[in-house]
């Protein structure tokens, strides 16, 4: 799948660009995309090792690496408006959507989860990060979680 | 080349539903203005439910200096800057003589456990709370009593966030933030250079939430009362953090040995003995984070191995969601606190009137420094109330006694923080963003003062 990817990106000749121009470039986005899905997957993990044991150290866990997550989620926005104004990219509105949705599902849940006590987790703030953890899923399914397609590329 | 594009269409959407779903639910709340503070003053306050935050709320006073304005207090009675330039005073002590001990202090550097205790930082930041440390007690004498010191030295350096001062015998006892130490004191000292000796610990660092350690002698001086406050809003650092504290302990003077005294309450912040009956009573502050309305602050009687709530129930036997595991077993022990303050006040100084220099309707009762809210709309505190007492118990609502804390705008002048009374029988008051001691006198203290000294 990966090297499907790159061809899409790098190599496919499109109608009014010189592939010089396409080779030279590479989208920054897709090197930070899988850091927001990495955290908010092991927050979910902690929160799991916080409902069944109620230790305050797996809560911790679990805000930091939302909060961790919801920085990288700014820094991939970042990179892919990059992407877009210099990149000879458009967006992929469809798997961006998606993408935002799954963000800001994390940024309700970086408040729950900083609550004092149980309820910072159980059960609403444990939903919460089952539920974003599952849209990154069926994203890995669907392909690859980049924002973009090169101009001229097909969806 | 992609199998599962189908589907694409579908699942957004979806999640759409879910995100909207759970932003409605956690913003329905959001209308967060407090009630009436007076509805839950008094012996049976009323109690919302609880409501738990997405954001939680934040409104502070931003500090703004006094100039050469002073705190307002009701007919009959007058207020002055007793002396200025304090290092965020918190508490006050009057020794025998007269002296008066100022104990400027603040609280060891908080540790940062999750994203919210930087935020945290930043607010205390802006509500003038992280003064620096002067670590000092600064003493003060107006030998003639005509509320003027003469003199003011530097009675007591290189202590460590002290807050509670107990004299017994020829012995001054500081309580620092992790130690009671004790010092030789002779009448009319007016600075101590010996290093000292510690009688016992106290639960200090590494995290250290709530600092304040008050200090009450026991009557016949064998005894000393420690408030040590819990060292979290709700126990979110773990019950082993909270090994020995959110309790009242009482020390032996001779051995330092020491029991907790009370248990459950989460930060006892003032202490003193109720004149009639003889009986401890304390002031608590309690729980943040469950509503502009809960839980209220309260002023208590203390009974020996009782229990308060805290962190398992709030006002009696009120469950707090938010300990787990639950102790059904200790809640059903619970004690409902005597009197509530409402919300959010922050009751820090507490001083029973037992002076005669004030107008004869504040003779028995309770004087109380509300140092304010932080988490609450509209704010709530910011003054000094007298609760008056009857054989021994609160007979009546709490009166608003020094306000003008806040200005028109919202701003804290100063925030009252340490009560005593002089040895004239007047009010001192310290005031920890206004940096300053004010003292409450009669309106004809002239003639009050003359009479005593």
């Amino acid at each position: 799948m990966k090297h499907i990817a790159l061809a899409e990106t790098s190599f496919r000749p499109v109608a009014g660009q010189g592939p010089m121009a396409m080779a030279s470039y590479r989208t920054i986005h897709r090197i930070l995309v899988p850091f927001p899905v990495a955290y908010f997957a092991a927050a979910l993990a902690t929160d799991l090792a916080y409902w069944q044991t109620a230790e305050v150290m797996w809560e911790r866990f679990s805000v930091w690496l939302i909060a961790g997550g919801l920085v990288m989620s700014a820094l991939v926005a970042l990179a892919a408006a990059c992407d877009l104004a210099f990149g000879k990219q458009r967006p992929a509105w469809i798997r961006a959507l998606g993408y935002a949705v799954a963000v800001l599902l994390s940024l309700l849940n970086v408040f729950v989860h900083s609550r004092d006590g149980y309820t910072a987790v159980v059960p609403t703030g444990l939903m919460l990060s089952a539920i974003v953890v599952a849209i990154m899923l069926l994203y890995s399914v669907a392909g690859d979680w980049t924002l973009t397609y090169p101009r001229g590329a097909r969806p | 080349m992609n199998p599962s594009k189908i589907h694409r269409t579908k699942l957004p959407r979806l999640a759409t539903v879910l995100a909207v779903g759970v932003a409605s639910l956690g913003l329905a709340g959001c209308d967060d203005t407090g009630g009436d503070p007076r509805v839950q003053i008094g012996s049976n306050p009323a109690l919302p439910a609880i409501h738990q935050y997405l954001l939680p709320p934040i409104r502070i006073a931003r500090p703004v200096p006094w100039v050469n304005d002073t705190p307002k207090v009701p007919a009959g009675l007058q207020i002055h800057a007793l002396a200025t330039g304090f290092e965020h005073p918190r508490s006050l002590y009057v020794l025998p003589n007269g002296d008066v001990l100022v104990i400027e202090s603040n609280g060891p550097k908080a540790p940062v456990f999750r994203p919210k205790d930087l935020i945290t930082g930043v607010v205390q930041r802006l509500a003038g709370a992280k003064a620096s440390n002067a670590n000092r007690i600064t003493l003060l004498r107006d030998s003639n009593g005509n509320g003027v010191p003469e003199l003011r030295s530097v009675f007591l350096d290189h202590l460590n966030s002290p807050f509670g001062v107990a004299l017994v015998g020829h012995y001054l006892y500081v309580a620092n933030t992790d130690a009671i130490v004790r010092y030789p004191y002779e009448d009319g000292q007016t600075f101590i250079t010996d290093k000292g000796t510690k009688l016992t610990d106290l639960p200090g660092g590494p995290i250290d939430h709530h600092w304040t350690k008050t200090l009450l002698a026991s009557p016949d001086g064998s005894k000393l009362y420690v408030g040590v406050g819990s060292n979290s809003n709700i126990a979110e650092n773990g019950m082993e953090a909270e090994r020995e504290r959110a309790a009242i302990w009482e020390v032996d003077v001779a051995t330092g040995a020491h029991r907790v005294y009370a248990s459950g309450v989460r930060n006892p912040t003032g202490m003193q003995w109720e004149p009639e009956t003889g009986k401890l009573w304390a002031i608590a502050n309690e729980r943040d984070e469950i509503g502009p309305d809960l839980v209220p602050d309260y002023l208590t009687s203390v009974k020996d191995g009782g229990f308060y709530g805290w962190p398992y129930s709030y006002y009696g036997q009120h469950l707090d969601p938010r300990v787990m595991p639950q102790r059904p077993d200790l809640v059903s022990k619970a004690i409902k606190p005597d009197y509530a303050l409402s919300s959010h006040v922050a009751p820090l100084g507490f001083a029973m009137y037992t002076g005669s220099a004030l107008p004869a309707h504040y003779r028995r009762g309770a004087f109380v420094s509300e140092h304010g809210s932080w988490d609450r709309t509209p704010l709530n505190g910011y003054k000094v109330v007298f609760v008056p007492f009857n054989g021994g118990t609160p007979s009546g609502s709490a009166e608003d006694i020094v306000t003008g804390f806040l200005d028109q705008n919202g701003h804290a002048r100063g925030r009252p923080v340490g009560l005593a009374v002089d040895r004239t029988g007047a009010l001192l008051i310290a005031d920890d963003v206004g940096d300053t001691g004010w003292r409450g006198s009669s309106a004809t203290a002239s003639s009050a003062s003359r009479q005593s000294s």
